[in-house]
């Protein structure tokens, strides 16, 4: 807990919540791209590149080694699309494939580097499951500028996104370029990935950009709110999971930054605004009881006036 | 037998299971299914050593069913509930997954299980876990629950084969004519998940993914046929166990991470050489005359 206070842990706090925010609002594309699981595809890709970039530099230098696991996705969602479009394997079989495959080769490489000198103390194993701990400030300054890059591509191009998103054909109309957007976007999932690697892991990153997204879904019809929602519930979980993983020695930051934003979506399963299966249930409810309380009126009004024509 | 004879019995064992059970997962469009699934397992793995104190493999085999069919129910729980299907399964196995690493990382830490283990797998020390079976003497005890599952695996696809195709290709026709595809549903994802859990030890949950996906697409390439999809699959998946074991000596590195590998590698091949499907195919044969006209 004395970590805490001090200056490090604060910067690492921080960056935990713009890191948080920054995948919750890639997240909302990224689910109304339905692509959700091609981010843990290309998150797991990313490990042979972050190994390369470590054997190449020979220590630990994070933009090379950002540099190295954005190579290695971009080279994977490459693969992907064209294993789908050149033969007659579907996309999940390609993203499972280029998952496993290029994880495979990440830890292969990783225990090459583990055993020649110098491999034990550079961390790489925290890639696995993330080690906000292990974070110098240095790097976290890298995760900082590149995540408000991330973010302020999102803010900035906001009205953009929605018609690439919703109305792709009249976005072409207007002369939106769809190659260009889906570039864009790409490379900002990537970046996302990249940077949240070293916080979360290559194995959990996924989740980061798909649960604040799913939860912000229950509570919100309308795109804005659900990026804003999701970004806060990103933020947040990133912020709660980190801290408590400084809690123990050892603690791996990642499964606590997921934890905590599954908490929050059972949270918004329950109680959302829009599809909460309490709210759900609460509405069907109080329409009952309405009904019923009219069906009682209609029928004494009716018993009444019978009651008139007798009497 | 000797060390490399048990470690490439084990590793083939682990191929051919994972390379039946791959060709379903492909033609029923649930790979990323497969991704979750070997994902879980290691939460039903902890539990089960939670419960009862100890790293037995009829206990972690029952935990891993519960957690694979846990996995299966949740996401189609979510599912019918308006998430969407991929969204659903990415927050169910990463939940699940996290909370499994958790419970390793803090309150069983000092046990036996860790985390690189169940990740990466640990096919080294499997000759050395030996068990005393009647008649034969010393077994290593991994082998032998690799041997029990791809009987049952093998048992249940002959014994519903028809169902299993019909199933597979048109779920419709298939409860149509009274086929239980509810049941069949359930079933095939425990048998995903028994396969999983006895593949764990050998390659960790990760690299199960690459065992169970890739050879069955790469034989998906080559032919038409279910059955021969099936021999191929599993020949591939014992073609890469063993060409990611040479490799992994070789270059002196994790034996699971070059079999996963090594499936790449086939389909790779595949990808490029398959006369049916294959790339190279398409630029030397010429088009169809039909398709001119």
């Amino acid at each position: 807990m004395g970590m805490l206070f001090s200056a490090n842990a604060q910067w690492v706090l921080f960056s935990a919540l713009i890191l948080g925010m920054a995948s919750g609002m890639i997240g909302c594309l990224a689910y109304w791209k339905r692509q959700s699981l091609m981010s843990d595809a290309l998150s797991h890709a990313a490990l042979p590149g972050v190994v390369i970039g470590f054997s190449v530099i020979g220590s630990k230098n994070m933009p090379v080694m950002i540099a190295g696991a954005a190579i290695s996705a971009l080279l994977g969602a490459l693969m992907i699309q064209w294993i789908r479009s050149s033969s007659r394997i579907k996309e999940d079989t390609a993203m499972g494939m280029i998952l496993s495959v290029f994880f495979g080769f990440g830890i292969m490489m990783l225990t090459i580097v583990n055993r020649s000198a110098g491999g034990n103390q550079s961390g790489l194993d925290s890639f696995i499951f993330g080690q906000a701990a292990s974070m110098v400030r240095k790097d976290v300054y890298t995760m900082l500028a590149l995540a408000v890059i991330v973010i302020l591509v999102v803010f900035l191009a906001f009205k953009e996104w929605k018609l690439f998103l919703f109305d792709p054909d009249f976005a072409r109309g207007l002369g939106l370029s769809r190659r260009l957007m889906d570039g864009i976007y790409l490379a900002v999932l990537v970046m996302v990935i990249v940077i949240g690697i070293q916080a979360v892991g290559v194995i959990l990153m996924a989740a980061l950009l798909i649960i604040p997204a799913v939860s912000a879904r229950y509570w919100t019809h309308s795109f804005t709110w659900m990026v804003i929602l999701s970004a806060i519930f990103g933020g947040g979980a990133g912020m709660v999971g980190t801290l408590i993983s400084t809690m123990g020695v050892g603690w791996p930051t990642g499964p606590f930054i997921v934890l905590a934003s599954s908490v929050l979506f059972v949270f918004s399963l329950v109680f959302g605004k829009e599809k909460g299966l309490w709210t759900k249930a609460m509405q069907i409810r109080l329409q009952r009881r309405e009904l019923r309380d009219a069906v009682i009126e209609a029928s004494t009004a009716k018993g009444r006036q019978r009651g008139g024509e007798v009497g | 037998m000797s060390y490399t004879g048990w470690i490439l019995l084990t590793s083939s064992l682990v191929g051919l299971s994972c390379g039946l059970i791959g060709v379903f997962l492909i033609l029923r469009r649930m790979a990323m299914m497969a991704d979750a699934i070997s994902h879980t397992v290691l939460l039903g793995i902890v539990t089960a050593f939670l419960v009862t104190k100890e790293l037995s493999g009829v206990h972690m085999l029952i935990g891993a069913v519960l957690a694979g069919l846990l996995t299966a129910v949740l996401v189609q729980w979510f599912h019918a509930r308006g998430v969407q299907q991929e969204a659903a399964i990415g927050v169910v196995f990463t939940s699940l997954f996290a909370i499994g690493v958790i419970l390793i990382a803090t309150q069983v830490g000092n046990a036996h299980l860790d985390i690189q283990h169940a990740l990466m797998g640990e096919i080294t020390f499997v000759p050395w876990n030996v068990i005393e079976l009647p008649w034969i003497g010393e077994f290593p005890e991994a082998t032998f629950i690799l041997l029990v599952v791809l009987a049952v695996v093998l048992l249940v696809i002959l014994f519903f084969y028809k169902e299993w195709k019909i199933t597979s290709f048109d779920p419709g026709l298939a409860a149509s004519i009274g086929i239980p595809v509810v049941f069949m549903h359930y079933l095939f994802m425990s048998l995903v998940s028994v396969t999983t859990v006895a593949a764990f030890d050998a390659v960790g949950a990760i690299m199960v993914v690459a065992m169970l996906i890739t050879p069955a697409a790469s034989a998906y390439l080559w032919t038409d046929r279910l059955s021969m999809m099936l021999f191929l699959s599993s020949s591939f998946g014992v073609v890469s166990a063993i060409v990611g074991y040479l490799i992994a000596v070789w270059l002196d590195t994790s034996i699971s991470g070059s079999m996963a590998f090594a499936t790449g590698l086939v389909f790779l091949f595949s990808f490029l050489c398959s006369p049916k499907h294959g790339l190279l195919s398409r630029y030397i044969r010429p088009e169809p005359m039909s398709d001119s006209h």
